[in-house]
């Protein structure tokens, strides 16, 4: 049932538009949405992308399962679209059956896919939110940051959203539960590196 | 977010330095990704990474390799996969290192996982065992992680494994831990529902945690929950509205805050699930008045967190049971976001206007100044939006400005999917709407031109119905094809070779039918136009096909020509085209063949196609004894061609005849052909049907406003729908004016806006409004198309004849019984067909033929039942019915009272003994109960009750024979049936001997029929199962039945109506689709797949039996049939 829907998601409408489905597979997968993704009910985020004005991909996180070459054709075809729009242009697009919203902070694109029934403007609070997230965690957040912690700025994510829901909306809740974990490691290290110095290792 | 400096990448060095601990191990990835950005080529990145994985797949495989560096390779090869290589090998190593790792390793590994793996990633078995080791730790961060990974990737068939100690997490001390926990669960419910089931509660729980955030999570599943059944949850509508009035209240702890809203997330995850509840329930509104108006009267500040509460609140009022103030404050609202400057803010705006237009036309009309700009706004997004919006509020009279609009659109745009989407709108309003014949014909042809061959192949099916069936009035018909032929001779005239191939279809197709009507155009013209396009390269060798059978249409033409013709393309590499090519040859040359193969003026309907291809029957039994391989459906091909894929483990076999495999290769390949074009062929129908669906969305939504319209006092001035237009339109026109009035001097540029907006809001005012309300009976469709027929001609005919022997016997109903004591009028006939059904007359194998056999004779069975004495199958009837009395079930014994029953009816009586039965229904069995009542005054004695039926298996459970029944009592006895194979009616015929006086028996007969509705048992599975089920099940049947419109939404009515008469079990509703499955007593499962199509129920039944489908869909029509 998965592999069927996601590989549904990667073509997109133009099944529908073939239309080569019989119409049980048809029920099936319309019920299959309905309990799971790129359904017209469910309204959890799709996925998220972070890219460079040169359209490096800085992050991206998954909350439907898709192949790796879909996964590619989606994001290449998602940057392309928003670096083509225009400073002036609103940040909502079309795509597919899907709202993409978008923000550019500095030169870092930030891009989330939702369902089209979505409210785009919580999205786009949702995107700053995770920017403010980054920001207070690395101290007034650059593209480097993420590019060089770039496994930092997933573990913020996975901390503020989870599963294409927002998880925690308390800025410092969110915080407080990488900084344990961060501290953790810091502890860890520590006691190895003397080792490492005097040379057991 | 201007805080956020951006450094360039000189900072380089000096970012390095300040990075202590941590990242003194990074310092590979540091330097992997600082040799990238300094790369110029993608060549030069690609060899660089190539070198990169080849040096992790060389450490990773390394036994010397260290957990820590294990770690730091595991950053590398993320880094590597986001960039697009693929660093597959490490997967593994991501769960090893989850595994196996300290904390820090488990931080990483865990991270890894979620990236790498999708949901159904085989290697993600290997994670639970670690899964479940991490959430048992005592470490708290351990067991987050794991919750964090399960919230995210974990295979559904394990979730069983993990679920207790999940559960058990939502009573953990700690908020984080209870937070993900119930967002796994909420996971899992999305996965597999019923496998959380049970936990319901614990949901509720959650809900009412005194941490805001894990309170804030369970918000998750009850808006799933709710959105499934919002029945339900009704019960719940009070806490959430104290939940929020508390956030308005600003009683959460201020770091919930953003940008000094409180909680906006938790606010628009609670309005959604008020509109949910709220919707259509006027009482469990009004609970939700008062938060919402507070809600709206909060939000004021102006920042983008309050618009996006105040959007979903509107939508919320707008959902819910209408309140007048609430509707006011509203819809002032929206004029807040669309006046906005903020182009965000103004796309929300058009949105919500989108939304609230389906309830109030009006809404548009106070900002069409607005909508105007919009419309030439050079943001592709809001002009889209825009045409949304105007597609909802398309009338009559406004219609030629919004499709112009439209297309002008359209022309620009280069989006396969907005092409798509807004071209099906647009020919849906031509049809719809269209003022006239040459509108409609010039729309169309911009329809197929500028949506070619992306359109859905059901606008051209739907056009050419359209222009076939005709409507009521034959005149007009002709005109609008005379139209038609000409608009299409201008065309082609033209310059061809830009056109679309499915336009050149329709061209063609229409030539062919009604050239003859142009009388003033020389026959060899269209033929010389037709021809001309065969010349072209660019045609396609469907189009051919197209354009060859409207020359076989095309009488007395050119017969040198089209010989010539004939004979080039009788030398074509494409059979189909040679195929039609001869045919052309051959018709041309004949004149009365042609006649009788296309005759011309032929009625639509009349046209009736063999489904079940009976005339091939005598060719198949030929080829099988030829030994040709058997016919099997699709989809047992498909199952048996991802079986050939995997590897053969079995030896070849040496001894194959070379003759057979060459026959089974071809077997091999021929299916998949033949799969793709009945999927092809049979499509059209389902297309339509995505169609409709795409343009359903006012399905969902509920008509708050019925046909009285919401707003008293202007009913009170609304003249009737059908007013002429033009009574309208100055009315409207006024109102425009009125509105534009205020407006300082407007410039020239203005004033074409204003000019504009007249043409595009007309209809909208007072005078229209009524007819745009309920948009179903807004103005009549110009083309009023015939009921729509449904799959193809056949089954339509079938449907047709079967749907008259339906009505036949509901008329036929009170006298339509069967019943025992009136043998005679058993109507043998009917049982008998059934008897012969035939079984498989060719020994093995030949599944195909003894389908359509079986499917042709339940069809003419039916079609028979029309005109013989009906049997009614739910029910044993009789002639004297209630008078028997309904407290012999009281004598029932204990253990069967549960059972559900029929009611007792009689059966037969003569002076001394009265026969009744009940039937009960058992899950792997029917229990017939019949009840014995002795009416003397004396006792009768050595009373046998004998029961027999040839289709049935039958077992007397207790009490057929009894020694004496005492005087003026009433014995019990029961049996068991059970039907293996389905028969539409089974005759069960018994007697009961019994002797008044000793010595002498008196014999008193019975007989009775059953239908197969009493064997069908609800059958109860998840949407899940159904398709597993469904897929391996091979006998199907398809049908269109009747579809109750009577009451709220067709589709569940008459589900439910069927649930009620046959014992069904409705799966799940989605949209216009539903499944329901049920079984034969507890053996064969028969599931039903049904489609809202048109005014019919698609119907495709599939069950392991080969002949149950039949029998249920007869069940199923007669149930509606009789509701």
């Amino acid at each position: 049932m998965r592999g069927q829907e996601s590989l549904d998601f990667a073509k997109g409408r133009r099944v529908h538009v073939t239309g080569f489905l019989t119409s049980a597979f048809t029920a099936i997968r319309h019920i299959a949405h309905a309990h799971g993704i790129e359904c017209n009910i469910n309204f959890k985020m799709q996925f998220m992308l972070l890219f460079s004005r040169q359209g490096k991909l800085r992050l991206q996180k998954w909350y439907v399962p898709l192949s790796d070459t879909q996964k590619k054709k989606i994001s290449r075809e998602v940057i392309q679209m928003v670096l083509a729009r225009k400073p002036k242009m609103c940040s909502f697009l079309e795509w597919r059956d899907m709202k993409i919203v978008y923000k550019r902070y500095a030169s870092l694109y930030f891009c989330c896919a939702v369902e089209d029934q979505e409210n785009e403007l919580i999205t786009l609070e949702i995107i700053h939110r995770y920017v403010e997230l980054l920001d207070k965690y690395f101290g007034s957040v650059c593209e480097l940051d993420i590019i060089f912690n770039f496994e930092k700025a997933y573990y913020i994510l996975d901390e503020f959203i989870l599963g294409g829901e927002a998880q925690e909306t308390s800025k410092k809740n969110v915080l407080k539960a990488i900084e344990q974990a961060d501290m953790l490691q810091e502890e860890a290290e520590a006691p190895r590196s003397v080792l490492e110095e005097i040379g057991l290792t | 977010m201007s805080d956020v400096v951006e450094k360039t990448l000189t900072a380089l060095p000096g970012l390095f330095e300040s990075q202590t601990g941590a990242a003194k191990i990074t310092n590979r990835l540091r330097q992997l990704i600082k040799s990238i950005t300094e790369l110029t080529s993608k060549h030069e990145e690609e060899n660089l990474i190539k070198r990169e994985l080849s040096a992790i797949k060389e450490q990773v495989s390394s036994p010397n390799t260290t957990m820590k560096q294990m770690r730091e390779i595991m950053v590398r090869a993320m880094y590597c996969e986001m960039l697009g290589y693929d660093a597959s090998f490490t997967y593994i190593h991501a769960i090893k290192l989850a595994q196996q790792g300290g904390v820090l390793e488990k931080r990483v590994g865990y991270l890894a996982v979620s990236l790498f793996l999708n949901e159904g990633h085989e290697l993600l078995l290997l994670l639970v065992n670690t899964v479940l080791k991490d959430l048992q730790s005592t470490n708290l961060i351990e067991v987050c992680m794991a919750l964090t990974v399960v919230a995210q990737v974990f295979p559904k068939d394990m979730i069983p494994a993990v679920l207790p100690l999940v559960e058990d997490k939502l009573s953990h001390p700690k908020e984080i831990i209870r937070r993900k926990a119930v967002l796994a669960l909420y996971k899992f419910y999305l996965i597999a529902p019923n496998q959380v089931q049970h936990i319901h509660a614990k949901f509720c729980k959650a809900l009412s945690d005194k941490d805001p955030g894990v309170m804030a999570s369970s918000l998750h599943i009850y808006l799933q929950l709710i959105r499934e059944s919002p029945d339900s949850y009704k019960d719940l509508t009070g806490s959430f509205v104290t939940i929020l009035k508390q956030v308005l209240g600003g009683k959460l702890p201020v770091d919930f805050n953003y940008h000094s809203v409180p909680a906006p997330w938790l606010q628009i995850q609670l309005l959604r699930i008020l509109s949910l509840l709220g919707k259509e329930d006027q009482s469990t509104s009004e609970l939700m008045y008062e938060v919402l108006d507070e809600s709206l009267r909060r939000a004021e500040m102006n920042h983008n967190i309050t618009y996006a509460i105040l959007y979903e609140c509107v939508k919320a009022v707008y959902t819910i049971h209408p309140k007048a103030e609430l509707l006011e404050k509203a819809a002032r609202c929206i004029g807040n976001f669309v006046l906005s400057p903020k182009i965000n803010l103004k796309y929300l705006g058009l949105k919500a206007l989108t939304y609230v237009v389906q309830h109030d036309a009006k809404l548009a009309l106070q900002h069409q100044m607005t909508i105007i700009e919009c419309l030439d706004h050079s943001d592709f997004t809001i002009k889209r939006e825009t045409l949304e919006l105007l597609f909802r509020i398309t009338n009559a009279q406004n219609v030629t400005v919004i499709v112009e609009k439209m297309l002008d659109f359209l022309r620009s745009c280069n989006d396969e999917h907005t092409i798509i989407h807004l071209i099906g709108k647009v020919a849906e309003l031509a049809e719809k709407f269209a003022p006239d014949n040459s509108w409609f014909i010039q729309t169309m042809n911009d329809v197929f031109s500028i949506g070619g061959d992306l359109l859905q192949q059901d606008v051209p099916n739907n056009f050419l119905r359209l222009l076939a069936e005709g409507s009521e009035s034959k005149e007009e018909d002709d005109q609008l094809r005379l139209y038609a032929v000409e608009s299409y001779l201008t065309v082609l005239k033209g310059h061809t070779s830009h056109l679309p191939q499915c336009f050149l279809q329709v061209m063609s197709w229409v030539l062919g039918e009604y050239a003859h009507l142009q009388e003033s155009v020389d026959r060899r013209e269209v033929i010389r136009l037709l021809t001309q396009l065969l010349d072209q390269r660019s045609v396609s060798s469907e189009t051919r096909v197209w354009i060859l059978s409207a020359l076989t249409k095309i009488p007395e033409g050119q017969t040198d020509l089209i010989l010539d013709l004939a004979e080039s393309l009788s030398s074509s590499q494409d059979t189909v085209l040679r195929q039609q090519a001869q045919e052309l040859r051959h018709l041309s040359q004949d004149s009365q063949l042609r006649e009788w193969v296309l005759p011309r003026g032929a009625p639509w309907d009349g046209i009736e196609v063999d489904s079940s291809l009976s005339f091939l029957d005598g060719f198949v039994s030929e080829a099988l004894a030829a030994g040709a391989a058997p016919y099997k459906p699709p989809h047992q091909r498909q199952e048996e061609l991802c079986e050939d894929r995997a590897l053969n483990l079995e030896p070849y076999s040496f001894s194959l005849p070379v003759s057979l495999s060459s026959c089974s290769i071809t077997d091999r390949q021929s299916p998949t052909l033949l799969s793709v074009s009945s999927g092809l062929s049979g499509n059209s129908a389902e297309l339509s049907q995505k169609a409709g669906s795409s343009t359903l969305i006012l399905e969902g939504v509920k008509r708050v406003w019925g046909k009285d319209g919401y707003l008293p006092q202007k009913e009170a001035t609304a003249p009737p729908v059908d007013e002429p237009s033009a009574a309208v339109q100055p009315a409207s026109q006024q109102e425009a004016a009125e509105r534009i009035e205020p407006r300082p001097e407007p410039s020239t540029q203005n004033q074409d806006k204003q000019q504009l907006a007249s043409s595009l809001f007309v209809g909208l005012g007072v005078g229209s409004s009524v007819s745009l309300l309920g948009k179903s009976e807004a103005p009549p469709p110009r083309f009023r198309k015939k009921p729509r027929p449904h799959e193809s001609s056949s089954s339509s005919g079938t449907s047709k004849r079967s749907s008259d022997s339906s009505s036949h016997s509901s008329r036929n109903t009170t006298d339509s019984f069967l019943y025992g004591s009136f043998p005679e009028e058993e109507p043998a006939t009917s049982i008998s067909t059934f008897d012969h059904t035939p079984k498989s007359t060719t020994a093995n194998g030949l599944s195909q033929n003894k389908d359509t056999k079986e499917d042709r004779h339940a069809n003419t069975s039916q079609i028979l039942g029309g005109d013989m004495v009906i049997v009614r199958p739910s029910t044993i009837q009789d002639k004297h019915p209630p008078s028997v009395s309904s407290d012999l079930t009281a004598l029932l014994p204990a253990d069967l009272k549960d059972l559900p029953h029929s009611d007792v009816i009689s059966l037969t009586s003569d002076p001394s003994l009265s026969l009744s039965s009940c039937r009960l229904f058992r899950d792997e069995a029917l229990l017939l109960v019949i009840f014995i009542s002795n009416c003397t005054e004396t006792v009768i004695k050595d009373v046998a009750v004998q029961l027999t039926c040839e289709e049935l298996k039958t077992a007397s459970l207790r009490g057929n024979v009894m020694d004496c029944l005492e005087a003026r009592s009433t014995s019990v006895c029961h049996y068991a049936l059970l039907m293996d194979d389905p028969h539409t009616n089974v005759s069960l015929t018994g007697t009961v001997s019994y002797q008044t006086q000793p010595g002498h028996t008196n014999t008193l007969p019975f007989s009775g029929t059953l239908s197969t509705a009493d064997f069908i048992r609800p059958l109860v599975v998840t949407t899940e199962e159904y398709g597993k089920l469904w897929l391996s099940l091979s006998h199907d049947v398809k049908q269109n039945l009747k579809l109750l419109t009577d009451a709220g939404d067709p589709l569940r009515t008459t589900l439910n109506a069927l649930k009620d008469a046959l014992q069904l079990h409705v799966v799940d509703i989605i949209g216009s689709e539903g499944i329901v499955a049920c079984r034969l007593l507890s053996g064969a499962p028969c599931l039903l797949h049904c489609r809202v199509n048109g005014a019919a129920l698609a119907m495709w039944l599939r069950s392991p039996h080969p002949a149950l489908p039949d029998f249920i869909l007869y069940h199923c029509q007669r149930a509606l049939a009789h509701h």
